[in-house]
């Protein structure tokens, strides 16, 4: 019978999301530190390479912490994409005219919004981890990189754009986690779907505000 | 299957009465025509009138009928039995939703779809169900036997059953029944899947599984019946589901997706459990 299973392809998606969401929690949190000051900010991206020295190599959590995020973004998106083809498959001659009734923009953007946003991760990683794709280049401050990134507007723009649809992705993502977890039901539902809304726009309001307060010069 | 019915003769019924002046409405219909399984198919224009707004959209497609029929033309075939909205044998996508979802209001059956939701000079585009699970049979109607298979698999329970027991003899909390109840009012008519946008059975496999997992007497095969219904919808070449909710908003039932998230927690469970498809 059936080799695969769709909905154990739905877990994996579901499980690795929440990972990166635990993840995005830690992030902006620590983005945060860019409002007290250069140093602060400096020390913190400096702690995160030297957590746990000297009983482990310098570098060590960090490597843990990116090695298991990266097989958490490879293993969604493979069960995305086999998804995705399983559904392409599922209807090869479509309708000529096809209405939605009740989906939400988040929730038919979620495929190529996320390949928009896995893009926008590695110029991300480029621009302000590696520095390589920052206008300050790869010798400055991660402090420095921030200012002369977000002093930019269209790299700005860009972020704005990333995150927006980010925040648009998780708001979907958190609904349907909770369903294909098997966690949600009718009377749930409300709520499931008010704090997957509300959760998506704070954190995403906790990243936005670090760009904006570059841009308009309150910080820097 | 194509409908000439004792309703279709409400058309020409102000023809024969020079009394009553035609009144009813003149629209456009745009028809998927496909000679056979094999055959490419296309959109045909055809126009028609005096429809009365009390007509079912299944009585105008009859009146069309005996149009086409009375001209020599080949009849459009559509899907359809009781008319009551209650044996899930009708379905198309009309203007661009299941059982014209997007025009009726409401939830609906196609047969239950009144010409009164349309206006004088209506451009109507009728489609069949379109999945690889659903080929089309002829024009408008598909093969859906897919559905039966996946209930085959699994949406049933082997306990000997008898007679109607003495109610109070098995105690179901009324929540679950009504839950149960709720799924079990699934007719099986597939628009689920055609309003999927990934053509996925999910919610009426759901339905099944949350109508008979919820009984005790549902309970012994509760783990081979979630694993094997499922492995047999993806066998039949539906997609996954992405708990977009178009499904439910078109289901004439009004079946919630909270089944969805009850089968997944019964598939995660029995996954768990060892259960594993039979091969």
């Amino acid at each position: 019978m059936a080799k695969t299973n769709s909905v154990a392809k739905k877990a994996v998606v579901a499980v690795t999301g929440i990972i990166m969401v635990l993840y995005l929690i830690a992030h902006m949190i620590g983005n945060l530190k860019v409002f007290a000051g250069r140093e602060s900010f400096n020390g913190y991206s400096e702690w995160i390479r030297t957590i746990g020295e000297p009983a482990v190599p310098a570098q060590t959590t960090l490597t843990i912490i990116r090695i298991v995020l990266l097989t958490v973004v490879i293993a969604h998106a493979w069960a995305v994409i086999s998804l995705w083809r399983q559904a392409k498959r599922a209807r090869p001659h479509g309708y000529v005219t096809k209405k939605a009734v009740a989906q939400s923009y988040a929730s038919r953007t979620m495929r190529w919004g996320g390949v928009i946003v896995g893009l926008f991760i590695i110029y991300h990683i480029l621009d302000l981890t590696m520095g390589v794709a920052n206008p300050e280049g790869p010798n400055g401050t991660p402090y420095d990189r921030l200012i002369a990134g977000f002093s930019n507007p269209l790299i700005t723009a860009v972020y704005v754009l990333a995150l927006v649809l980010l925040g648009m992705h998780l708001r979907h993502g958190i609904w349907s986690a909770t369903q294909t977890l098997g966690q949600s039901n009718k009377r749930r539902e409300r709520t499931v779907n008010l704090f997957a809304l509300v959760f998506s726009v704070v954190l995403i309001g906790g990243f936005l505000i670090v760009p904006f307060s570059v841009l308009f010069g309150l910080v820097g | 299957m194509t409908a000439t019915r004792e309703g279709a003769s409400f058309a020409s019924g102000t023809e024969t009465d020079p009394a009553m002046a035609p009144h009813g409405m003149t629209l456009t219909l745009r028809i998927w025509r496909q000679k056979s399984p094999s055959d490419k198919g296309r959109m045909v224009t055809y126009q028609v009138e005096d429809i009365s707004p009390d007509m079912s959209f299944l009585e105008m497609l009859d009146v069309l009928n005996e149009k086409l029929i009375l001209a020599g033309d080949d009849p459009v075939v559509f899907d359809h039995d009781c008319r009551e909205g209650i044996c899930g044998s009708c379905g198309l996508m009309i203007n661009g939703t299941a059982h014209g979802r997007g025009t009726s209001g409401g939830p609906t059956t196609t047969c239950q779809l009144h010409m009164r939701k349309f206006k004088d000079g209506d451009s109507i585009d009728i489609e069949p169900w379109r999945a690889t699970a659903f080929p089309v049979i002829k024009d408008l109607s598909v093969d859906r036997s897919a559905l039966d298979r996946i209930i085959q698999s699994g949406g049933y329970i082997s306990a000997p059953t008898g007679t109607a027991p003495e109610a109070h003899s098995i105690l179901v909390p009324k929540k679950d029944s009504d839950a149960a109840f709720d799924a079990a009012t699934c007719i099986g008519c597939g628009a689920c899947v055609a309003a999927c946008p990934n053509a996925s059975s999910m919610l009426f496999t759901a339905a099944k599984v949350s109508h008979l997992g919820l009984f005790p007497q549902g309970q012994p095969e509760r783990n081979e019946r979630v694993v094997n219904m499922l492995a047999q919808q993806d066998l039949e070449g539906f997609g996954g589901c992405t708990n977009i909710g178009e499904c439910s908003a078109a289901c004439p039932k009004g079946i919630s997706m909270e089944n969805i998230s009850r089968l997944n927690h019964d598939l995660l469970g029995a996954l768990r459990a060892g259960a594993r498809p039979k091969s």
